[in-house]
Order: structure tokens, then sequence, then C-alpha cells
């Protein structure tokens, strides 16, 4: 199913993240998705996220499908030029996988392959462009496929808490103009600057999954203002999270913080994405936390 | 050595339509292959539609006390143009394009490499002689050079507080491109077709 017609069915949509294991035992990761997220519409699968290495994204998203979950593939451009990017989706559409979200992608240098070759043949948005091209039976090169194109629904991501927002809205409106159908955002933590941003994003009539991490603990979300982009935890939440800590680290005062934003940002939005880094189990109560 | 060469005139003219032109040629360093007969004959074909306010040919624009110089009898000429056509290397217009900084500044020319010596580009500006010159879609900032991943097509979600997420020292490329397109009243370039880079450096299968 593509998740693009839930959105045309006026649902509030919601997605959930999981990424693969270094290694390729893939059963305890299956039946964590299978127990704690098929209640969610569609499973991201991250692809090398953070330039880390791992289980590659398009055999995991197989692996979800063949147990009833929708997977969304997720496509960096570090790691692939356009041949294998191009190559990758027509085994995607093979596979039955109608979902995709396309990405840049971090640097090499941010991950555990420092020294590999960082690729970045195409980019998000002339990915973007060649899956559209690849739709209309035609490949980058300008060569034919061979019977029916393949058809996807088309996502991208953009980061509206970014200190560059208004650079991220022209880098959102290229997206469209490329063929992006979906948004899903960069984590958001400060729900006043989502709302003033999707007063802006609204005019290019694209659906918009409002982008939630659960904050697991006060370190937690000071390595992440320190050094994840377009993310900034404001200091009250730190403060919430340091008050009490055995009901920190039991998740109670993340999911609570978690839900507060769903509820804050839903009525500008059409979707809710979440990451839970390895908390996926508590993506039921958050869920019902935010009345979703 | 490294060639510089003329883009394709309907390029130019889309840069040029309508508008007052000042031309400035580089006949730069001896590294360099210039086109000298093509850049005679487009100023000549400028001049004669009325639209060139002024012409110099010059070397070493790509150092700026010396390229500072060399405009300084010339502010007047440029003050009259709307756009500043520069035929040079990347560098070259870099340099320009940093100096005149409320002013369109367009490169006229593709670089493309040769082996052996580079020639002396003494700035920080860099021109990865990619073959196809990006710099009027940004403003004079060389997204192949200031973007770490050399993105063509905007700004990715990697920058924090305006610096790039792979040295944090080195301020963001398309935030730079950003600002100047804002200055230069030429936001809408972000609006261009989707950029696809083309790595075919032999000339018969980039074309």
């Amino acid at each position: 199913m593509k998740i693009t017609e839930l959105f045309e069915r006026g649902e509030f949509v919601v997605s959930a993240e999981v990424g693969p294991p270094k290694g390729f035992h893939v059963e305890g990761l299956l039946e964590e998705a299978k127990t704690y997220l098929s209640g969610v519409a569609a499973v991201n699968v991250t692809d090398n996220q953070s330039s880390v290495m791992r289980l590659g994204s398009l055999a995991m998203c197989k692996a979800l499908k063949d147990e009833g979950l929708t997977p969304i593939f997720q496509l960096a451009c570090r790691d692939r030029n356009r041949i294998a990017l191009e190559s990758d989706l027509l085994s995607a559409a093979m596979f039955g996988i109608e979902n995709i979200l396309c990405l840049t992608g971090d640097h090499t240098k941010l991950g555990d392959h420092p020294q590999a070759k960082p690729v970045f043949d195409l980019d998000s948005v002339s990915l973007l462009h060649a899956v559209t091209k690849l739709e209309e039976g035609e490949d980058l090169g300008g060569n034919k496929l061979v019977g029916e194109p393949p058809k996807f629904a088309k996502g991208a991501v953009v980061s509206p808490c970014s200190d560059s927002v208004d650079a991220q809205l022209a880098k959102m409106e290229r997206k469209v103009a490329a063929g992006a159908e979906y948004f899903q955002t960069q984590a958001v933590f400060e729900p006043e600057k989502f709302i003033k941003f999707m007063e802006k994003a609204k005019q290019f009539g694209k659906p918009v999954q409002v982008g939630i991490i659960i904050p697991k603990s006060a370190g937690m979300v000071r390595f992440m203002n320190n050094n994840v982009a377009g993310i900034h935890v404001p200091d009250e939440m730190i403060e919430e999270l340091k008050k009490d800590p055995e009901k920190t680290k039991a998740g109670i005062t993340g999911v609570e913080i978690a839900a507060r934003i769903i509820k804050e940002c839903k009525p500008y939005c059409q979707g809710v994405h979440i990451m839970a880094l390895g908390w996926e189990s508590k993506v039921p109560e958050l869920l019902k936390a935010a009345g979703i | 050595m490294l060639i510089t060469e003329l883009k394709a005139r309907e390029a130019i003219a889309s840069l040029t339509d309508g508008k007052k032109v000042f031309i400035i040629n580089c006949e730069g360093c001896k590294e360099v292959h210039f086109p000298e007969k093509e850049a005679r004959e487009l100023g000549k074909e400028l001049a004669a539609e009325g639209k060139l306010t002024g012409c110099i040919t010059t070397d070493y624009i790509c150092n700026p006390e010396n390229m500072q110089l060399r405009l300084k009898d010339h502010m007047g000429e440029i003050e009259a143009a709307d756009v500043v056509l520069v035929l040079s290397c990347g560098v070259g217009v870099q340099t320009i394009a940093g100096y005149l900084e409320d002013k369109p500044v367009y490169a006229a020319c593709d670089t493309y490499p040769l082996p052996g010596f580079q020639g002396v580009t003494p700035l920080e500006y860099e021109c990865d002689q990619c073959g196809e010159c990006w710099l009027n879609l940004t403003g004079g900032i060389c997204p192949i050079t200031a973007c770490s991943k050399s993105l063509v097509n905007g700004q990715c979600g990697g920058s924090k507080n305006g610096m790039c997420e792979v040295d944090n020292e080195m301020e963001c490329g398309w935030e730079r491109i950003y600002r100047r397109l804002a200055q230069l009243g030429r936001l809408d370039l972000l609006k261009c077709p989707t950029q696809v880079r083309n790595f075919a450096t032999d000339e018969e299968v980039s074309k």
C-alpha cells in the first residue's frame, strides 16, 4: 500500500522507523517490529544511518514486507552512484516495495568508515528526479525501461527547526518540483518553530509528517543539541528529564514530552513519524498518550 | 594546464538578455587556454547591440589586489552595467563576485582540467575545473568547492549554526549561497530546474 493513498483519504498518518543491525540476524528486529509497530501505517528502514555500515535497507524492507508490514525504503546518495540507486529502485519495485524516502545522506566522515569515498553523484533532489523519470519509463541516461515502469510513493525530508529554515524551505520547494509527494521532518522539540514552518510550507500542498524522537535522558538531548543538525531541545525540557531520574529512565518522562509535542503539532500537519532509536517498545504507549 | 571554454551562446544570451553588460576577459596565467577569438566576437556582438558599457582584458584577476587595481578605472562603466560577465576560470569569477558584492557577476566560461601545472591560484577561492560552471546559479559562490558534498540543488540538512556537518569551522556553502542570492535579489535562481551533475569529462560524451 502506498502511504500517499492514506494522505489522500485525509488520514493522520503514523509511521515509525527501524535501523537494521550491524550483522545479518534480523529475527529480533522483525519480532520487535511485529509486536510494537503493527499499529503504524508504515515503517521506514534507514539506509546506513549516520554513515554507520549496517545491513541493507532494501533487504530489511523485503523482510518486513514478508511479515505483513508496509516498509518505506530509505535511499541515501552517499554510498551509491546513479546506476546503483536506479538499479536498487527497480529491485524494490520487483519486491513490491511501494514507498520510498529520498535523502542526500550524512557525510562519510561522520560515520564509522570515515576513510570511505563519499559518493553524492546525485543528491536528494536529483534522486527524486531520477525516480520520476523511471516512473515515466526512462532512466537518467535517457534509456527506455523494458515493460511497465515502476510507481512509488515518493517521500523526502525537511528540517523545520533548522537555523537555516529559509534555505530548507527553498530546498523543499525543489524537492516538490522534482516529484516529492510527502515529507517527513527532522525531530521536532520546539512545536512553535514547527508551526511557523508549516505556515510557510503549506503553500507546497504536500503532506508533512512531524518527526518525533522520544527523549531518553538529559545526556541524550544535550548530545543532540551539540551534535545533531536541526535539533534543539529547550532547557525546560532538559530540566523535566532531569527532575525524576527513575521516571525518565523508565521512559515515562520521554513519552510524556513526545506526546505533548505531537498534540501541539497535530493540527498543523498530516501525520507523525516516530524515530524511536531503540525504544520501539514505547511506540504504542506514545501513540495512546498522544491520543492517536 | 586548464582550458576555459566559452559557454554555449544561448546560455550566455540568457544571462545578458535585455541587460547592460561589462566584460572582464582574463588572459591570466600561461597555463590557461583562453578563448581569445570567441571572446573578441562576443564583445563585438554585445557592443553592436548597444549593450556593452565597457570591457577590459587583463591578467590574474584571481589576485584581489591586482584585480581591484585593474577595475579601479572602470568602476563607472561597471556601475552602469546590470551584469558583469567574466571570461576566466572559476577562481577569477569568484574573486570578482566576492569584490562586486551587489552586482550580478556571471561566468561566461566553463573550466576543464588538462594534465600538468595548474597555474597560479593564489587565494581561498577554489575552482574544481568541473567543466560545467555553476557560478551563474549560485551568486558566484562555487557549490562544488564550498559544499562538502558538492551539492548542486541546495542545502542539505546537515548544517548546524550555519556551519558544515563535516567541519564546524567551515561555513555551510549553501548558507553563503542563499545569503548572496538574497542580497542580489535573485532567490528565484533556487527555483531553477533540477540539476544533475555530468561527470563525463570526455567532451564527446558530455555533449
